[in-house]
């Protein structure tokens, strides 16, 4: 269990390390802090409770992998009020806020 | 030395005694501003561009909105946590709070001042209150199919205590009739079109319209006619073009209205629509600098201010109505949530949020006039509000 809990602190440095240089940047981590609570907080609640989009806690994001969520983020879903956020995340970032969200270290 | 500090002493309490006034204060030039992340708010005055108090305890206040008693002297608060609080701008302080549902949206004050109804995402519904205690007097689940509740959105007053709103997920509009509070009278409006996110009602309190997320168009309810029905407006304007992505919901309060037309925001448009409110077409397309959150009237209506979505958010472009063009852009600086104009128009308080600062602008010249300390501020609400139908 320890080791677990190890791993999940380690994971986003891991992705970080395989993401390349723009997430080892402090600063825009720190940015994409500000995303989270402000700008999907317009449409997932402040402190992503839900709002006109569904809450984007841990336990609700469950039976979704990381991936999946990155995808979403990334490409939006189509037909409903959630936006593509490509223009603004790389790949390697999505992934980094779908991360943060499943093990609740966002926002 | 001692005369000295005297007379400073003096001169400092008649400066304060001047700034406040002498006696009992008057409430027509206060307002309140919502640090949102901090559960606080700023009661600022107008007069001086100054804040006289700070008050916590809100809780949470991420897409926070008020209203005002008729007196002008209490402001109604409604938070995202579904808290309604009560605050007293006299006496500086809260003298009410109740959270009522998990999750809220906004709300609205009765035409006799006796009711303040919340509309809420979760459990889907509107409840209402009792202005003076903040008991509960009716509750509305806003039930569109068997034990489905919808989210409620665009909940505003109308003449006859009745609240009007649209439900989001029913694409339904529901008018309550609240004559007598404890046996409300809902009419329902079905098939409005897809998601609804916002209704306003006109200042003259005779058209509800939705705003239409899911569909082309805006749905018109004249409250005047109410058999008549529901009908869309604008269906196809911009039809066959691609619509961008929305990364926040348009606002449709503060409308300009202005010469039988009305400035509105698109959807999925980096435009303001310009349409004519007696046929209801669109007259003219402004293309501004992304897409348009709240588009508000100067209260001369000559001009109209526009403030947008991420990532245009630190832009606010100002329309001049005679020509329906854009005559100024300004950059206050990232985050800019809200904009309130004095009621005679000569200023606009702006929030700013990234720079935790309000700043205060001359309508005519532009020019900064007062620049405000404020912790992530989002709305900024007014108290000559209490007198306007649908705020
Ligand atoms: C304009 C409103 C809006 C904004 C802004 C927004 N979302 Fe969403 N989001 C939605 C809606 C609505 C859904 C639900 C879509 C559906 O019905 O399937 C959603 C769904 C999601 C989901 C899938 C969760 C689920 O349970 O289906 C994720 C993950 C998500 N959003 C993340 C984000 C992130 C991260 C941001 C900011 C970068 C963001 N959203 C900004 C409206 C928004």
């Amino acid at each position: 269990m320890p080791a677990l809990s190890f791993f999940s602190k380690i994971l986003p440095f891991l992705l970080v390390l395989s993401a390349g240089k723009s997430l080892a940047d402090e600063a825009r981590q720190q940015e994409l802090r500000q995303l989270i609570k402000h700008d999907c907080g317009s449409c997932h609640g402040l402190t992503l409770q839900g709002g006109l989009g569904p809450s984007l806690t841990p336990e609700r994001l469950k039976p979704f992998t990381p991936e999946q969520l990155a995808m979403t983020i990334v490409h939006g879903r189509p037909g409903t009020a959630m936006p593509p956020w490509r223009p603004f995340l790389s790949d390697a970032e999505a992934m980094w806020l779908a991360q943060g969200l499943k093990t609740g270290e966002l926002p | 030395m001692r005369t000295a500090f005297r007379i400073a002493t003096a001169l400092l309490w008649l400066g304060v005694a001047h700034a406040e006034g002498p006696g009992p204060r008057a409430t027509g030039d206060l307002g309140i501003i919502v640090e949102r992340e901090h559960g606080s708010l700023q009661l600022i005055e107008t007069s001086g561009n100054s804040i006289l108090a700070k008050i916590s305890g809100l809780g949470d206040l991420s897409h926070a909105s008020a209203v005002f008693s008729r007196d002008e002297r209490f402001a109604y608060v409604f938070g995202r946590d579904g808290g309604l609080t009560k605050v007293d701008m006299l006496e500086r302080k809260i003298v009410g709070r109740v959270v009522q549902s998990g999750n809220s949206i906004g709300g609205a004050i009765s035409q006799d001042g006796s009711l303040v109804a919340v509309s809420n995402y979760t459990p889907g519904g509107v409840k209402v209150f009792d202005a003076r205690t903040l008991e509960l007097v009716a509750d509305i689940p806003a039930e569109f199919a068997k034990g489905k509740l919808s989210k409620v959105v665009g909940l505003v007053d109308a003449p006859g205590n009745r609240f009007v709103f649209s439900l989001w997920d029913a694409g339904e509009i529901w008018v309550a009739d609240l004559s007598t509070p404890a046996k409300p009278v809902v009419d329902k409006y079905l098939d409005i079109g897809r998601n609804p996110y916002d209704g306003i009602i006109t200042p003259d309190g005779r058209y509800y319209i939705a705003g239409l997320f899911g569909d082309d168009g805006l749905a018109l309810l004249d409250l005047w006619q109410p058999q008549n029905g529901v009908k869309r407006i604008l269906p196809g304007y911009g039809k066959g073009e691609e619509k961008l992505p929305v990364y926040k919901m348009p606002h449709l309060e503060g409308w300009a209205m202005v010469g039988g037309h009305a400035y509105l925001p698109a959807v999925g448009r980096h435009e303001v629509l310009v349409v004519d409110m007696s046929s209801w077409q669109v007259v003219k397309r402004i293309p501004a600098r992304g897409q348009p959150v709240f588009v508000v009237g100067q209260p001369s209506g000559r001009h109209v201010w526009v403030n947008f979505a991420f990532p245009d958010n630190q832009y606010i472009q100002v329309i001049d109505t005679l020509d329906q063009r854009i005559v100024k852009t300004l950059e206050p600086g990232k985050g800019v949530l809200h904009l309130e104009f004095e009621p005679r128009g000569g200023e606009v308080w702006v929030s700013v949020r990234d720079l935790d600062q309000i700043h205060v602008y001359d309508t005519a010249s532009y020019e900064r006039q007062s620049l405000i300390e404020s912790r992530k501020p989002s709305g900024i609400f007014l108290t000559p509000r209490a007198h306007r139908i649908g705020l």
